[in-house]
């Protein structure tokens, strides 16, 4: 190691650069970044691989999620990115992307059990390529601490409720328990519009070009503003950090204190681990507004990269990883919506999970066949960060009391069309 | 000075205390509290469970819940306090929860299912050291090569810091050369950006160096302080002139002069820029954590923070993994405060 | 001023001398060519010898990166090698500035820059206020004759050692809504107070924050400053039984001014720069009440989703000018402190 630092120091001062020192092995290199245990059951799976294929070197370099949304774009750019890495903002990597089809061993295995999903991490203009799978499917939705509705004696709304119902609810059972956050929303794009589309929002014009403000959009963020003044929501999360930051509720909904929290599918591990016995909790299907009752779909993909020297390798593991046992074995352990059609469709055995979690993880998989169309689009987009960011950043100012919502959203536009604008050039 | 304290302090008779005596101690006692006591808590804060993170009000020392194991049944049972319908209470431990009521029993008799609603009981408490916030994440990241590499980049960048910043102050103090001001201006005028607003160009300058993930990518961009520069310069420039013309008259070469001579003669200043410089590398996690993407070349401050999700921070790991990173800063103030806080009054920070 | 001790001190030497010992055949080996290069250029050239290195670094690290800033300023796009980005003039300057009244950051295109530039001057002001008051109450007291002076003088120093980041994460455990400082509220019996959810605690605690971590820094410079007082001024004061407040006024002020100056000076250029601590105390919240223009350019580069360098680098090369004068006031102004 310290040898090495002195050949780049002489090869610095000599003004020169080296090539990388040659190894018998092909190394594969995965930026791998986090939330749960998910980072230990991938390096266990990568294990067996290396076993397996002696011929490859798979390093797994976990990384803190900032890394994987502010310095891999640059890093991208710069050719210096590393072979695979796990992302969230498909569409902005996808550019990126490598098109492994040539290398794939089935590649009409991934169209079958991917296919709704690799959309999502196809570069603009492009149809056919397959760039990678979903590591885990989100789906957005509500938890409800059952336990609190218990002790205040409410019935919880029923299976086709409103938000309007939820929000009432929620705000009746924190009256009487007690509790400080009837409702809480994570300050995220995602979040919020799931809200927005099942109030009917459309977001994308039939171009697929963005034309957010609508009646749909309107109603939505007029809900949410107006929880923020009645009460039903607090300002801790939506009206306290500015920018694009996320915040969300999870310690305080697993501290008891929250009684609808809408967040999503991904929580699920954590709660079975942390709340325990505690209290009851239960996630619901999404409710509904006046257009229907859709979540948002979304979640982090595993996507190989262009710049790679071996995407032969690459693709080996990559097939690894997508075959089914391997796969389910991940989901299974990590408790994750599997973004497999053909796992899903058999169903998952969550063997480690508690059977609060199993039954959250039921909700949540039923809830992928009731997502809209508008949903899956917005969720395809190529820049819906671009829109999610705008929306978290100005809603965020409307809610804590700067500016009204009519300014916030002649400034989401404007956000909007100046960022892509500055993409295009 | 003892003349000057004296006025300060005005006790007017030896041995009486004066109000402002008393003031003063107290301010300093609040001092010790405010300044001590976060660290403290954070560090306590630190060895509680991921529940006993979440509590409130928060409890002072690291409580968990005790259990016990009662025959019969296979795992340990919580314990916690009821309050009685008849008013007196009994410690019971849990069997299950369902709904809003618990079945408990008595461990001594463990015959009995008692069941009681979950707002009647308080969990028993005892003290516990939630040790395993720190060996976890220690265990599952490579801890020693991160610590290595730390020690490595903050090592070799202060040593290449305070080489050449003292070369460059000892030009700038002792010569008189064309093009002096100019260097003296590009110096003051940069002593105050901020890296994150030239990270992106820095970037684009170590990849066109082939030094993206070395080690040397961290340590040389920010070798050269315009502040260490800054501050060598106002301290050499106090030092005699007669001692480097006598040293001069011996046939003394300029480099034996700026190692013999002016670096002997700028400890104190030298030291305090070595502390700082510690400090700054030690602590540095932007502009690491765009040019490290290995593993094998992550620093602490990088590794440790691998665990901050999208969407979930695990604040038992972070607050652990912040205690860790903290201590070889607290150890060095430890055994050099004193020289540190002499050091910087001393120099030409005046 | 401080008198200068010249000769070294015993610990200094100890701790540099463990440094420096490996160092030391290094330099006696460089001696050998120096002494060759002396001889062929003259002893008044080796100036530029001595400057070489520092300068090579500087300009590679951070001439050159400032020059590709001014460079991503006029140009446009979300490219990332100056080489791929249109040349698009002042445009990103045009975008900057373009506002309706620049009283009113809302009537801006870029309001966010504005409310930057505003949250961070009147931070400075409220920081660099508290930092001047508390550091000179501290070096007061500490300048008494008092027992323990070192480890008082140490604790006060303390958090200077502390990185951004941990002082922010320390204060943030304690001010957030289940945090110790609410604890203590609630137990007296008072209402919780979400500290980082009011615009006005939120900018309160963050001047706090910022005192609390930098003031024992500052108080050493300040410490110096009175301890260099000649002490026979105080005796000339104790005969005339001058009154202490007066003794105050006419001899300590003055004569600690010019350390004052440097204090208020880096205090302010610090203030202007203030990004992590904030940044991971209070997230530029609530709305946008505590955004700082370092981190506008921050989350204009990395954050957004189209990371636009050419918008980030137009502000930070107006920051830059800020700073510069900044700088140079400060330059001034201890040129000054020189003929007192």
């Amino acid at each position: 190691m310290q040898g090495k630092h002195w050949i780049s120091a002489l090869a610095l001062t000599a003004g020169l650069t080296i090539g990388g020192a040659a190894f018998a092995q092909t190394t594969v290199r995965i930026a791998w970044y986090s939330d749960g245990n998910e980072g230990e059951v991938v390096s266990d799976l990568l294990k067996r691989f290396e076993a397996q294929n002696r011929d490859i070197k798979v390093v797994l370099d976990q990384v803190p999620y900032k890394a994987i949304t502010e310095n891999l774009p640059v890093q991208l750019a710069s050719g210096q990115g590393p072979d695979i890495a796990r992302v969230v903002d498909l569409g902005g990597i996808a550019r990126y992307a490598l098109d492994m089809r040539p290398y794939l061993k089935d590649a009409a295995y991934w169209e079958k059990n991917f296919g709704p999903f690799l959309p999502w991490m196809r570069p603009e203009g492009d149809s056919s390529a397959i760039t990678g799978f979903m590591t885990q499917l989100t789906v957005t939705g509500p938890f409800v601490n059952k336990t609190l509705f218990e002790q205040a004696g409410i019935a919880m709304p029923g299976a086709k409720a409103t938000w309007e119902d939820w929000g009432k609810a929620a705000k009746d059972v924190a009256a009487k328990v007690q509790a400080p956050f009837p409702l809480a929303m994570d300050r995220s794009g995602h979040r919020f519009f799931s809200v927005a589309v099942s109030e009917g929002a459309k977001v994308l014009d039939d171009k697929g070009e963005p034309a957010v403000i609508d009646d749909g959009f309107k109603r939505a963020a007029r809900r949410v503003y107006d929880w923020h003044q009645s009460g039903v929501m607090k300002k801790e999360l939506w009206g306290s950090v500015s920018g694009t930051a996320y915040r969300g509720a999870n310690d305080e909904f697993k501290n008891a204190q929250v009684v609808l929290y809408h967040s999503g599918s991904w929580q699920i591990a954590q709660f079975d681990k942390t709340v325990g016995d505690a209290f009851d909790w239960v996630a619901v299907p999404s409710p509904c507004g006046v257009g229907n009752c859709s979540g948002m779909p979304g979640g982090a993909g595993l996507v190989a990269i262009k710049t790679t020297k071996s995407p032969e390798a690459v693709a080996k593991v990559m097939d690894y990883l997508a075959s089914e046992p391997v796969l389910s074995e991940f989901y299974a352990r990590s408790l994750f919506v599997p973004g497999h059609l053909g796992i899903a469709a058999k169903g998952l055995d969550y063997k480690d999970a508690g059977p609060q979690a199993k039954a959250a993880l039921k909700v949540f998989s039923d809830q992928v066949a009731e997502l809209s169309p508008v949903a899956y689009k917005l969720q395809g987009y190529v820049n819906n960060r671009v829109i999610f960011n705008a929306v978290i950043s100005r809603l965020g100012q409307a809610i804590s009391g700067e500016g009204t919502l009519d300014e916030a959203y002649k400034r989401i536009e404007s956000d909007i069309a100046q960022q892509i604008a500055e993409r295009k050039k | 000075m003892s003349l000057a304290t004296r006025m300060m302090t005005a006790r007017r008779r030896p041995g009486r205390w004066h109000w402002t005596d008393i003031a003063a101690y107290a301010y300093l006692a609040f001092g010790v509290v405010l300044m001590f006591g976060p660290v403290l808590w954070l560090g306590l804060s630190s060895f509680k469970t991921q529940a006993g993170l979440l509590e409130f009000p928060p409890s002072l020392l690291p409580m968990s819940q005790k259990e016990v194991a009662v025959p019969g049944q296979s795992q340990k049972l919580p314990l916690f306090e009821v309050e009685m319908p008849d008013g007196t209470k009994r410690v019971l431990a849990q069997v299950r929860r369902v709904g809003i009521q618990a079945q408990m029993i008595d461990p001594e008799k463990p015959g009995e299912t008692i069941r009681v609603p979950i707002d009647k009981r308080t969990p028993v408490r005892e003290f516990k050291l939630a040790t395993e916030n720190y060996t976890e994440p220690l265990e599952r990241f490579a801890f020693t090569r991160f610590l290595w590499n730390s020690v490595f980049v903050t090592l070799v960048a202060t040593i290449i810091t305070l080489i050449i910043n003292s070369m460059a102050a000892y030009a700038l103090s002792i010569y008189e050369f064309k093009g002096k001001t100019a260097v003296m201006l590009m110096v003051i005028g940069t002593l105050m950006i901020p890296i994150t607003i030239i990270l992106v160009p820095v970037y684009l300058v170590i990849t066109k160096l082939g030094l993206v993930n070395s080690l040397w990518a961290v340590i040389l961009p920010g070798a050269a302080t315009p502040t260490g520069v800054f501050l060598l310069r106002q301290y050499m420039l106090t030092l005699p002139r007669d001692l480097i013309e006598a040293a001069r008259m011996d046939k003394a070469s300029e480099w034996q002069i700026y190692w013999r001579i002016v670096m002997p003669l700028a400890m104190p200043a030298l030291a305090v820029l070595a502390i700082f410089s510690i400090m700054w590398r030690w602590n540095e996690f932007l502009w690491p954590l765009a040019v490290l993407t290995k593993t094998e070349s992550y620093t602490l401050q990088i590794g440790l923070n691998a665990f901050q999700g999208e969407l979930q921070t695990q604040w038992h790991y972070l607050l652990a993994m912040t205690v860790v990173t903290l201590l070889p800063v607290a150890l060095v103030f430890v055994f050099l405060q004193r020289f540190i806080t002499t050091g910087i009054a001393n120099t030409g920070m005046k | 001023m401080a008198s200068v001790e010249t000769k070294p001190q015993p610990e200094g030497a100890g701790v540099a001398g463990l440094l420096a010992a490996p160092l030391a055949l290094l330099m006696r080996l460089v001696d050998g060519p120096m002494r060759a290069l002396q001889r062929l250029i003259g002893e008044r050239r080796m100036a530029y010898v001595f400057i070489l290195p520092n300068l090579a670094f500087f300009s590679l690290f951070v001439f050159l990166p400032l020059v590709i800033n001014v460079v991503f300023s006029v140009t446009g796009g979300a490219g990332l090698f100056p080489s791929e980005r249109p040349f698009v003039g002042a445009q990103q300057y045009g975008y900057l500035f373009d506002c309706g009244s620049f009283l009113e950051p809302s009537s801006c295109r870029e309001d966010h820059f504005w409310r930057g530039v505003s949250n961070t001057a009147r931070f400075t002001v409220f920081q660099v206020t508290a930092m001047v008051l508390f550091s000179l109450l501290t070096a007061i007291v500490l300048n008494m004759k008092i027992r323990a002076r070192g480890f008082f003088r140490a604790v006060y120093f303390f958090p200077v050692l502390l990185s951004p980041v941990v002082v922010a994460l320390t204060w943030k455990w304690i001010l957030q809504r289940d945090g110790l400082l609410n604890a203590a509220i609630t137990s007296i019996g008072g209402e919780r107070i979400l500290f980082l959810v009011d615009p006005s605690w939120a900018m309160f605690w963050i001047v706090f924050v910022s005192v609390w971590a930098h003031m024992g820094f500052y108080t050493l410079i300040l410490l110096a400053g009175l301890q260099a007082i000649p002490a026979d001024l105080y005796e000339a004061a104790e005969m005339d039984a001058t009154p202490r407040w007066r003794v105050f006024w006419r001899i300590t002020l003055p004569l600690l001014w010019p350390n004052m100056i440097v204090v208020i000076v880096l205090a302010l250029i610090k203030g202007v720069q203030t990004f992590d601590e904030v940044f991971v105390l209070t997230g530029g919240g609530p709305g946008t009440a505590t955004l700082m223009i370092v981190h506008y350019i921050y989350e204009t580069a990395f954050a957004n989703q189209v990371q636009n360098f050419g918008l980030a680098a137009a502000a930070s090369v107006v920051l830059g000018i800020v700073l510069f004068a900044l700088t140079l006031a400060q330059l001034a102004a201890s040129h000054r402190k020189g003929a007192a």
